[in-house]
């Protein structure tokens, strides 16, 4: 073959390196990939073991209020009752947003439509360096503040959702509030201007016209904190009270599916019925933040259609 | 009510709001920082941890805390960074692109609970790594990855198509377009991305509990061959974290000076937080600005 025909049929040396990069590239997104598809895999595989192997039924572990794994009941069943953290952690999970929801919603007001200087200069930075704090320090403060005045207040331990609420509110407002800010931004300068030319005031616009404009994008903002209050796991540990009872009032010790599975995964023998109950615990915890996640597509959908 | 009254009643609720969220968040940071500060001196920062006996330091935690954050952002970085130019280069618009986007979506989401038990199951018990850095590298490795290839993926598209085009016109490949133009673009993004990612690697507890592990073996500072087992650098001894320590000595209560320790802990964690915040701002501005010659 002449030289000529041979280099022009051959690759060449760019094509070559674009065929090595791609496929890094590729190997590189794959693997993140797999890593998702295997967390799914073992955990539910883990977690379904329970009414599988151990042949519990699945109403009675998600309504029974029992939860003690290595005692059987009069009828010989084993006591898997996950009701109490159930309650435990979507009581958290609400009572936290409905407070972080008015303050997060008023924060992001003040600072994109009545004052944007003191909103940069002062929440802005302020709310950043909070989404950063890690949740130990805010479990620490909630251990070593709020627990105890609480207990001043209401008397009982301090212990349980109360002081869970109060720790998770402070935690998740930054991140609503920030994504309320960029909704509330995200609002066209004109509807504004329509709205103050018509001779509304500054509140009137704001209730009336901007608020309805990025509802969608503040509905996701509050369904981000509560994924992140609902998986929340050693702030809420610390100050919940991790008694498996059915909480009776909002100050008496309580459990989550977060703290039970981390004060008790390392307490049980692999592949013995608590155990796998535990593991039953987190694929609950991960079909939750997997509805979350639908429920922000949801809304943004929905968002998108009323344009 | 007349609404010129209603603007007022409301412009001063609003004010209020604000005035409590500053008030909250102004007294947490100064609560950790008065607390800890005092706490914090050479001694605390560098001698070891006291089970039973108070006047322990935390300088095996914080030393343990700085290697797992170096290799995890060593496994981590150059998978986010193939990954996004994957994402902002290659992927087509399909259905396996949006597949891909989602899955990356769920694990930016999943709680970092989960992530640790699925650590826990794979890094410790099935490759048998135990509790040691290497697993919890691994596991912050996958909490931290979709973040990452986020930020990647953000940062190149924010760099225009005529850039591309021109790298293409002189006859480069994609490949090596995307090296030696789009990337040097994007670096203060990136950048200031993996530098914000650090920080919360650095203060994540829940997904280190059960692969890092809760102990933290006495280390001997002069052995760095990484095969020793007192070696600092070996990957397969267990290391208990700074943020893991705060968790342990408050839930067991074992320690007389807990509330000190953690205190201290507390506040060189923020402190670090703090540091990790300000870098990534500060190294952004000025790489955009050697990059831009502006």
């Amino acid at each position: 073959m002449d030289p000529i025909r041979e280099a022009m049929l051959k690759k060449s040396h760019s094509a070559k390196l674009e065929r090595r990069g791609k496929t890094i590239s590729l190997v590189c997104i794959s693997l993140i990939v797999i890593v998702v598809v295997a967390i799914f895999f073992f955990v539910a595989s883990k977690g379904l073991a329970t009414f599988f192997q151990n042949k519990i039924n699945l109403w009675s572990f998600l309504t029974k209020s029992v939860w003690n794994p290595s005692m059987k009941d009069a009828h010989g069943n084993p006591e898997v009752g996950a009701l109490p953290m159930i309650v435990g952690s979507f009581g958290v999970t609400f009572l936290s947003a409905i407070i972080a929801t008015p303050f997060a919603v008023g924060a992001g007001i003040f600072m994109t439509e009545i004052s944007r200087k003191w909103g940069q200069k002062i929440l802005q930075p302020v709310i950043e360096l909070l989404v950063g704090i890690p949740s130990v320090v805010y479990g620490f403060i909630g251990l070593s503040v709020v627990v105890p005045f609480i207990r001043h207040i209401f008397g009982g331990t301090g212990f349980g959702i109360l002081a869970g609420t109060f720790v998770l509110f402070v935690m998740i407002l930054p991140t609503v509030t920030s994504m309320t800010v960029d909704a509330l931004k995200a609002v066209p300068r004109h509807y504004r201007e329509a709205s103050l030319a018509l001779g509304a005031t500054r509140w009137q616009t704001i209730y009336r016209v901007v608020l309805r404009a990025a509802i969608p994008g503040i509905l996701t903002g509050i369904v981000f904190g509560m994924a992140r209050a609902f998986g929340e796991a050693l702030a809420v540990q610390m100050v919940i009270g991790n008694a498996a009872l059915l909480p009776k009032n909002l100050v008496s010790p309580a459990s989550t599916l977060t703290s039970v599975l981390t004060s008790g995964i390392g307490n049980t023998v692999m592949g013995s019925l608590e155990n796998n109950a535990l593991w039953s615990l987190a694929l609950l915890l991960l079909l939750m933040s997997l509805a979350f996640n639908l429920l922000i597509r949801w809304i943004g959908k929905k968002g998108e259609l009323n344009k | 009510m007349n609404p010129k009254i209603a603007d007022k009643v409301a412009t001063t609720v609003l004010y209020i709001i604000s005035g409590i969220i500053i008030i909250i968040l102004a007294s947490l940071l100064g609560y950790i920082l008065f607390q800890g500060v005092p706490h914090i001196s050479w001694h605390f920062l560098t001698s070891p941890a006291q089970s039973f006996e108070a006047g322990g330091g935390i300088g095996v935690q914080l030393f343990n805390s700085f290697y797992l954050l170096v290799l995890a952002m060593l496994i981590s970085t150059p998978i986010s960074l193939g990954a996004g130019i994957y994402l902002s280069e290659y992927a087509k618009k399909n259905w396996l692109t949006d597949a891909i986007r989602t899955s990356i979506e769920i694990l930016s989401s999943l709680p970092s609970v989960v992530v640790g038990l699925f650590g826990f199951l794979i890094f410790v018990l099935q490759f048998k790594f135990g509790f040691s850095i290497l697993s919890g590298a691994l596991a912050l490795t996958v909490f931290n990855l979709p973040l990452l290839t986020r930020n990647v993926e953000d940062s190149l598209r924010g760099v225009s198509d005529e850039q591309r085009e021109a790298g293409l016109a002189l006859g480069l490949s994609r490949w090596e377009t995307v090296l030696h133009v789009v990337i040097p673009e994007a670096l203060p993004g990136i950048i200031t991305g993996m530098i914000l990612g650090a920080g919360r690697v650095f203060g994540e507890a829940a997904a280190l509990i059960y692969t890092a592990g809760q102990s933290a073996p006495a280390l001997d500072f002069t052995n760095w061959n990484p095969a020793n087992i007192a070696s600092p650098l070996n990957p397969f001894r267990p290391a208990e974290t700074l943020a893991v320590h705060i968790w342990k000595i408050n839930s067991e209560g074992i320690q007389p000076d807990a509330v000190a320790v953690s205190a201290g802990a507390s506040a060189v964690l923020v402190i670090a937080v703090l540091i990790f915040n300000l870098s990534a701002r500060y190294f952004g501005n000025r790489l955009f600005k050697k990059m831009t010659a502006a």
